[in-house]
């Protein structure tokens, strides 16, 4: 196990520069996410940790060792496709013992490494199996257990989950999970599904357009997002942005309501700003105080329920788990608690 | 829903002509080689002999050079489908796997020979080979048709290579393989259906091959079947019956070898030709 | 401290150097043998043709060699027979090109359609690709010779020929010999390329448009010959060139002849370098064809680009 240091790390494939410089440093041991939208540069910046991409300017250091012009089989750590990228010419136990046989350990230990893994990971019934005659989660679980046959000083993923079903993705979710509980292995994770990091991260790295936005525990960035993109990105159903300006210590909103904030204190007074608020933070009162707004949509999801309303023409959507009988048209009344709510500059940095 | 039964009458009709049309000539081969001398001419148009005789065959291989023909032209065919799937295969990972400089120029090389006509190269290729000893020799052949072979072997394997994801050489990379480890460990043996059809295509096309047989070598020794051939048919134009023997024998290791690989082939053509 | 950085730094670089020369020399060295047969064997002899084509060279005269200038294209351009050759190939190509893609394009269609067998059906009517060349035509000549073959008797049951004789002696009709026996030999390479371009056109194209009320020829005309275009276009091109080049049938089946009129250019080139042995005048002939040919290709090229410019 290692740490891994990441410092002004850029790419660019010719002119088209699609990491522009990033800073990382990961703990031995930690579990990191990167996560973002497709094109973020994250599934680069993961390849160019294994060696499969070139660094363009920067360095990468494992266990301290720069290794940028070190050979992925050099470098010593595994990686798990989002393809599976297993051999389908070799049996699962071929697989998963390649690795070790290219390195030539002796036949007793790879039989003793590939037996451990294999029983980890629930495959002792499948070893002699092609990947073809396995299903999708099978063929996930082979492709960690190629992984963690060979106890590198990390662990790479590229998106692992993403071609299974949803239930599927769920289990093998924990079982990641419970692995890196066992292992303490570094970890490197890539995701766009902002669930799967939230539910798997020591710390996440969320990235958009080459550039880490914003790097901290799940709970760090769902409670104070650096900027409009993570508080966008991290929640579902997606956090709620109003136009606004500061006024007498309140933000007013385009329709004129006023909504008392927690006074921050570097806010100009007039300045425009954007005011966001998760939609399972607002409250619809029942005692007639609040907003008023009109209801467009009801979605059920069983657990809740997802309001969207329209507040004097600005969109909101709420997340509720009272299950009301809310008529389509109807009106209800809703409000901001002030300390739910979060506030962006025009730049979209947060304020305080 | 009751499928009217004319549309699949006319079309199983029209697949039916298209498989006489293409299999008539290669049975009328075969009938006039077991017809026997003296009904040669009485049953001309018959469509089976009243009498079978493999004495052609028989006088072919004992008492012909046809033997030593067959030979030749297997071990060339054979030498050169070796020799180009080796170097295809090379070629072609190269084409399908880097990004590099003269790539462009390397397709626009290859292109070009297979636009310009090969019948310009046999007077060079003559008094280039002539001097080394080549001409006359099976060796000259193998190199030569090599050579011609070589670009559509390229692209072959190419298509093939394509077809195979990238990420087994990467997975396989960062488990400890080097980029030509990975290559032969991982990427051939998954591309075994496009070596047999780069093989069998080979073989095929120096199978047939005429023209630089017949201007590279004089002689008996070192001819292959399609110039044993043609000498046999100028000199001895009326013994139907044994050149059509001959022509059956010589059709037989092609044959074989497309029906093995026709699908392969096929399928990689199928590659090629959807990237157009 | 800045001191060290920096000899750290170059000796970090010192290594990168050797890795990235390896690195980069890695496609050519996987390239290196195919490129060395094709530029010793077809580049360098194409070099000394082009050569040969502005010089006397005779294999049977040692005085030969010398640098004549564009001697060789005078005589050309003053050869009956070179401008007969010219003629028949454009009806050689023409003939066979047209006649092989319509019936590979034909065989094609019947093949898409799934039906018991189809596996079989295939490899069957594929097999004329795979009979080599010279044996395609020693066929077809047998089966024209009224001795041996059965067509000179069923044309003459027909009527369509007074009494059994070889097509390929006479001189009205010997083309179409080795013209027939090309459509015969050809017809899978078509029909493997267009069956390839058709499997590849979604199939909900189809269903849509049948949903959308579309008969079969509309469909066939709306959809599949749009999505066949570019496969027909450079299989044609390529296929117009390689058949211009194609000189074995010809020269097994009739050695150019009757009376030349069978000869095409490049079994003309032939003939001058291996019977004649002028290999300086078939330099230039082949010259000739090869800029011929080019010209050809440039200006399909170019229409093509102008008719797509045009949507």
């Amino acid at each position: 196990m290692a740490s891994i240091e990441i410092e002004k790390l850029e790419k660019s494939y010719g002119h088209v520069s699609v990491l522009h410089g990033i800073d990382l440093d990961i703990r031995d041991g930690e579990f990191i996410v990167l996560v973002g939208p497709s094109g973020c540069g994250k599934s680069t910046l993961l390849r160019m940790i294994a060696g499969l991409e070139d660094v363009s300017k920067g360095e990468i250091r494992i266990a301290g060792n720069r290794v940028n012009d070190l050979h992925p089989k050099d470098r010593d750590i595994a990686m798990v496709f989002q393809s599976y990228a297993l051999y389908p010419h070799m049996s699962v136990a071929g697989n998963m013992s390649y690795s070790l046989r290219l390195r030539k350990t002796a036949k007793e230990k790879i039989g003793a490494a590939v037996a451990g893994a294999a029983s980890k990971l629930g495959l002792e019934p499948l070893l002699e199996r092609r990947p073809k005659a396995l299903s999708g989660g099978q063929r996930q679980r082979v492709a960690m257990g190629r992984a963690i046959v060979r106890q590198p000083k990390a662990f790479l993923f590229d998106e692992p989950l993403s071609n299974l079903d949803a239930r599927l993705r769920e289990q093998m979710r924990a079982e990641i999970k419970k692995m890196h509980a066992d292992l303490k292995a570094t970890s490197i994770y890539v995701t766009h599904d902002q669930i799967e990091a939230m539910t798997l991260a020591d710390r996440i790295v969320a990235m958009h357009g080459g550039v880490v936005q914003q790097v901290g525990s799940p709970l760090e960035l769902y409670d104070r997002p650096a900027n409009l993109f993570v508080a966008g990105f991290i929640g579902s159903p997606g956090m709620n942005f109003l136009d606004a300006a500061y006024l007498g210590g309140a933000a007013i909103l385009k329709d004129g309501s006023r909504i008392a904030v927690n006074s921050p204190a570097a806010v100009q007074e007039g300045s425009g700003l954007t005011l966001g608020i998760r939609p399972e933070h607002i409250v619809i009162t029942t005692d007639g105080s609040g907003m008023r707004a009109g209801v467009e949509l009801v979605e059920p999801t069983g657990f809740g329920i997802i309001l969207h309303l329209s507040m004097h023409g600005l969109p909101v959507k709420v997340f509720t788990l009272d299950r009301q009988a809310l008529a389509l048209g109807g009106e209800v009344t809703v409000s901001f608690p002030a300390e739910h709510v979060h506030l962006f500059d025009d730049e979209g940095k947060r304020i305080g | 829903m009751k499928q009217s039964l004319l549309p699949i009458v006319a079309h199983r009709l029209a697949i039916l002509c298209y498989i006489v049309f293409a299999l008539f000539p290669l049975f009328w081969l075969l009938k006039v080689s077991v017809t026997p001398n003296d009904l040669l001419y009485s049953e001309g148009v018959r469509m089976w002999p009243s009498r079978t005789t493999f004495d052609h065959y028989a006088f072919v291989l004992r008492h012909s050079a046809f033997p030593t023909f067959f030979k030749n032209s297997l071990i060339v065919s054979a030498s050169t489908a070796v020799v180009v799937t080796a170097c295809a295969s090379l070629s072609g990972y190269a084409l399908s796997r880097f990004s590099f400089r003269a790539k462009y120029w390397i397709v626009a090389l290859m292109l070009l020979t297979q636009m310009f006509p090969l019948v310009m190269l046999v007077a060079p290729i003559f008094k280039i080979l002539s001097p080394l000893g080549l001409t006359n020799s099976l060796t000259g052949l193998v190199v030569v048709y090599s050579a011609f072979n070589v670009p559509f072997a390229t692209f072959l394997m190419q298509s093939f290579f394509d077809g195979i994801p990238k990420d087994l050489e990467e997975a396989a990379m960062i488990d400890g393989a080097t980029k030509f480890t990975a290559f032969r460990q991982i990427i051939l043996p998954l591309t075994l259906p496009g070596i047999a059809a780069t093989l069998g295509f080979v073989f095929t096309a120096a199978w047939s091959e005429l023209l630089f047989a017949l201007m590279l070598i004089n002689g008996n020794d070192a001819a292959t079947f399609p110039v044993g051939l043609l000498t046999f048919v100028s000199k001895f134009s009326v013994d139907f019956g044994q050149m059509m023997a001959a022509g059956v024998l010589a059709l037989i290791p092609a044959g074989l070898f497309f029906l093995l690989i026709q699908r392969y082939l096929v399928q990689g053509l199928t590659a090629g030709a959807v990237k157009g | 401290m800045t001191m060290t950085a920096d000899t750290l730094g170059r000796r970090h670089d010192r290594r990168p150097w050797l890795t990235r020369l390896a690195h980069a020399s890695e496609p050519y060295l996987y390239s290196a043998p195919s490129l060395i047969l094709i530029v010793v064997v077809m580049l360098v002899p194409l070099v000394i043709g082009i050569s040969y084509a502005f010089r006397d060279i005779q294999l049977l005269n040692p005085f030969s060699g010398g640098f004549i200038g564009i001697e060789h294209f005078r005589t050309l351009s003053e050869d009956p027979a070179f401008y007969g050759a010219l003629r028949n190939t454009l009806w050689w190509t023409g003939a066979s090109v047209l006649l092989q893609f319509v019936f590979g394009l034909v065989l094609a269609l019947l093949l898409d359609k799934p039906f018991w067998g189809r596996g079989l059906v295939q490899a069957l009517v594929f097999l004329p690709w795979a009979v080599p060349s010279f044996l395609a035509g020693l066929n077809w000549a047998w089966l024209f010779n009224p001795v041996i073959g059965p067509i000179p008797h069923w044309l003459s049951g027909l009527g369509l020929m007074a009494q059994p004789g070889n097509i390929l002696s006479d001189p009205q009709y010997a083309m179409w010999g080795p013209i027939v026996a090309n459509v015969w030999w050809g017809i899978p390479f078509f029909a493997i390329t267009l069956l390839a371009a058709l499997q590849a056109i979604p199939r909900d194209l189809y269903e849509a448009a049948s949903i959308d009320g579309a008969s079969w020829s509309q469909r066939f005309f709306s959809i599949t010959l749009p999505f066949l275009a570019p496969t027909i276009a450079i299989t044609v091109l390529l296929r117009t060139v390689w058949i211009s080049n194609f000189a074995d049938l010809i020269v097994v089946m009739t050695g150019g002849g009757p009376a030349d009129r069978t000869q095409i250019v490049a079994s003309y080139i032939f003939t001058q370098a291996f019977k004649a042995l002028d290999f300086g005048y078939a330099s230039a002939i082949a010259l000739v064809l090869l800029v011929l040919l080019l010209v050809y290709s440039m200006l399909i090229i170019l229409l093509r680009q102008t008719l797509l410019n045009k949507d």
